[in-house]
């Protein structure tokens, strides 16, 4: 049982947990994961550490509202429980002086790369974040970004917040204008799709962090393996970050969408279970 | 070792002189205990079990069992024991059956067997004790029926609501700590726990019981059954604490710093093996690892739980093992109309328990044997519809003396399949050794240890089961987790 100690609501749909995990909170470094089960009926879902307080023992998951986990989540208040924790999991992003880093967050993925965005700064990086989201409501933690960022650039699907337009815009500008030597980026499948494109076209090495479908998170059931560089790899044991250029995107795309019926459904059940309480 | 051995048989030749066991011997002729046959297995109709998760073998009556066990004729050399991995005093506990002592048969069996429920269901009897059974190797009949037997005392036990619990030493105030809570770990536990130690089971996942949870499916080891040996555990002072990845949420040296002596890594075998031929990463194909996950330990197939399952109509398991054979028919009782096993090799060749292979066919499942995958065809959405096989046979002997599958060429076929599910085996859990880089590992990637001790190359950490064999059944990772306790005691008290 690991309770919850803090929350901020950052829209609608995307909110902070702080939950006591004194353990995780103290080994858990950049680009780790944990799988949280909320209760007894509960999935196992993979969520990336946003953030952690070794002193108060807690750790951050900024988490969105997508399906029916993700909304038992978001509904718990402080002083409720998660009933099971299990981290940190995953290989930690691997954090030197590069010179000049490109870190690049969609949407949610703002939380994930948060974390990585400090450990580049406190390596000695120039660090100039791209963050983007569909609207200014879903555009999360800027903040803390610019805490850590020589520069940040905004964008919106929209307009409704910064600048319009689509992350690959923000990223080509910065490409134009000076040498990046690392690019880290994170988000939906969709946007680290197009986003991989534009780095491998400008030979910029990056890495993209995946959260694919899991069950355990220890590398026994495979249910999250993606085809990176012709291989097939396990992003909970081998990952969650690899070679942005090698990973074969519309596979995970396609792998992501496996269960989408079984979760719409399960989606509606929730919805109006919620409703007639 | 030879020392325990010739301490064995002196205890085993003891405990058959005791006044009862002489009595009953001679309470009937050896010539009227042959001339019964074995009892036959109940079992639930195959098309009922089918659909539903009941326990397929519904276990012996008093009766049966007290019948069955006047068959053994109590054998001044009983072989049967030297087949078991834990050492059962298995004619012992027989006896105490035939004398309508039942409690005393469980305690029989608890002496050296932390999950004798557990055993008498999914142990291969067939190729251990029974197969050294005084009927089977000199009358060439049909061995008593232990296995039976031993699930008939442990029952028994269980549902009397009069559990023992073995005797635990006074405390010796040691700390030693289990990482990973399936047979090895269990049964290291319990013998540590009677030695007097502080035991710590670290379990990954949310749930005790590694493997007999998430891996072996209701209908063949019911949770509960389980559950019930852990208690037992538990009120012998086992800690369990789950959510804990050693490696991971805590290093050993931060163990060892809060004060534990003693590691004995039981994490079994972790990463699902895949073909790596083209299509395999389709939707829809899974190995067997999630697909029992997600129905065991998840609970997929139950009404109100969030983990979904695939649900495939046409489902295909690749594999012939006892996993291939618990997903088959899992997939069945998920609703699947036709449910087929793709296997390599001939059914003679089969890894998988002859009982198992013998109630899937019951229930319907359909064997494609000397055929093989070679791609998978998916349709627009990226869902596999179609499995290409080639088909096989057999060439020499391999290295395990097997006759070994070779490729038919211009043979390939197509069928249709919506759900494929992998079963060929997995690869040992690679969390222990990336963590622990002095740790030696094998060419397999499984933990060396010292054959006699289960030592590894660090001292203060000991291995078994499937981390150290790779794959292999409950009984020998119980074996080893016995083995286990037994040199780290050893250990630990020399280091004092």
């Amino acid at each position: 049982m690991n309770k919850i100690v803090g929350k901020k609501i950052f829209s609608e749909n995307v909110v902070g947990l702080d939950i006591e995990a004194p353990r995780i909170a103290k080994a858990r470094k950049a680009g780790h994961f944990v799988i949280v089960r909320v209760d007894e009926k509960g999935e196992r879902i993979p969520l990336t550490i946003s953030s952690a307080d070794s002193v108060k023992g807690t750790i951050t998951l900024v988490i969105q509202k997508v399906g029916v986990s993700s909304r038992k989540l978001t509904s718990l208040e402080p002083g409720d429980t998660v009933l099971d924790i299990v981290g940190p999991l995953g290989q930690a992003t691997h954090v030197e002086n590069f010179g000049t880093v490109l870190a690049c967050g969609g949407g949610v993925g703002v939380a994930p790369l948060l974390p990585i965005v400090e450990a580049m700064k406190k390596a000695g990086n120039k660090v100039i974040s791209v963050i983007a989201a569909r609207n200014k409501e879903l555009l999360i933690l800027e903040d803390q970004i610019r805490e850590y960022s020589d520069e940040v650039i905004v964008l919106t699907d929209d307009g409704s917040y910064g600048r319009k337009g689509l992350i690959t815009e923000g990223m080509e500008e910065v490409i134009a204008r000076e040498k990046i030597d690392h690019a880290v980026i994170i988000g939906p499948g969709i946007m680290m799709k197009f986003a991989s494109m534009v780095t491998k076209k400008h030979n910029i090495p990056s890495i993209a962090s995946l959260n694919t479908i899991m069950v355990d998170g220890t590398g026994m059931c495979g249910a999250c393996r993606v085809t990176v560089g012709g291989r097939t790899r396990f992003v909970c044991v081998d990952g969650p970050e690899f070679d942005a250029a090698e990973v074969d995107f519309d596979e995970m795309l396609m792998r992501l969408n496996g269960y989408k019926a079984e979760e719409l459904k399960a989606a509606e059940e929730y919805s109006c279970k919620v409703a007639n309480k | 070792m030879a020392n325990i051995n010739t301490d064995r048989t002196e205890y085993l030749k003891q405990e058959r002189s005791a006044p009862w066991r002489e009595e009953l011997r001679k309470s009937k002729k050896n010539k009227e205990r042959t001339d019964i046959h074995r009892v036959e297995m109940p079992s639930a109709p195959p098309m009922e079990r089918a659909r539903s998760y009941v326990e397929v073998n519904m276990g012996l009556t008093v009766e049966e069992a007290v019948v069955e066990a006047s068959r053994c004729i109590d054998c001044p050399d009983p072989t049967c024991v030297q087949g078991c991995p834990v050492g059962v005093n298995i004619p012992k506990f027989i006896k105490n059956i035939e004398r309508g002592e039942f409690l005393e048969a469980a305690k029989t069996l608890k002496d050296t067997n932390t999950l004798p429920a557990v055993c008498g269901r999914v142990c291969p009897q067939e190729k251990q004790c029974e197969s050294n059974c005084f009927y089977k190797i000199k009358m060439n009949r049909e061995p008593v029926a232990i296995g039976y037997l031993e699930r008939f005392a442990a029952d028994y036990e269980q549902n009397s609501g009069n559990i023992s619990v073995p005797e635990v030493a006074p405390s010796n105030g040691r700390k030693v700590a289990v990482i990973g809570s399936g047979p090895a770990g269990l049964a290291f536990a319990g013998d540590m726990a009677k030695l007097g130690y502080e035991v710590h089971i670290l379990e990954a996942l949310h749930e005790i019981g590694g493997v007999l949870k998430y891996g072996i499916p209701e209908f063949r080891l019911p949770n509960k059954v389980v559950d019930v040996e852990i208690e037992n555990l538990r009120k012998m002072g086992v800690k369990f604490e789950t959510n804990f990845i050693v490696g991971k949420t805590a290093t050993i040296d931060d163990l060892r710093e809060e004060g534990f002596e003693g590691f004995f890594v039981a994490s079994g075998a972790g990463l699902p093996r895949f073909m790596n031929i083209p299509g395999e990463n389709l939707v829809g194909i899974l190995s067997s690892n999630e697909y029992l996950t997600r129905v065991n330990l998840m609970g997929a197939s139950r009404s109100g739980m969030d983990t979904p399952v695939v649900k495939g109509k046409r489902v295909v398991v690749v594999g012939g093992g006892n996993t291939a054979m618990d997903s088959v028919r899992t997939a069945l009782r998920l609703g699947a109309e036709k449910a087929t096993i793709v296997y390599r090799r001939s059914l003679e060749e089969m890894p998988a328990r002859v009982e198992e292979v013998k109630h899937a066919m019951e229930e319907g499942v359909e064997f494609l044997t000397l055929c093989n995958p070679v791609e998978y065809i998916g349709n627009e959405n990226g869902r596999v519809k179609q499995v290409r096989l080639q088909k096989m046979e057999l060439g020499e002997p391999d290295a395990d003396g097997r006759r070994s599958p070779v490729v038919v060429e211009g043979s390939e076929f197509l069928i249709d399949a919506d759900t494929v599910v992998v079963s060929i085996g997995v690869s040992p859990n690679p969390l222990i050794p990336q963590s622990l880089p002095n740790l030696k590992v094998t060419r397999w990637k499984t933990l060396d240890v010292d054959p006699d001790t289960l030592q590894t190359s660090i001292p203060d950490i000991f291995a078994g089961g499937d981390i150290v064999r790779g794959g292999a059944t409950v009984i020998l990772a119980m074996g080893d987790g016995r083995k286990a306790a037994a040199s780290m005691h050893e250990y630990l008290q020399n280091k004092q």
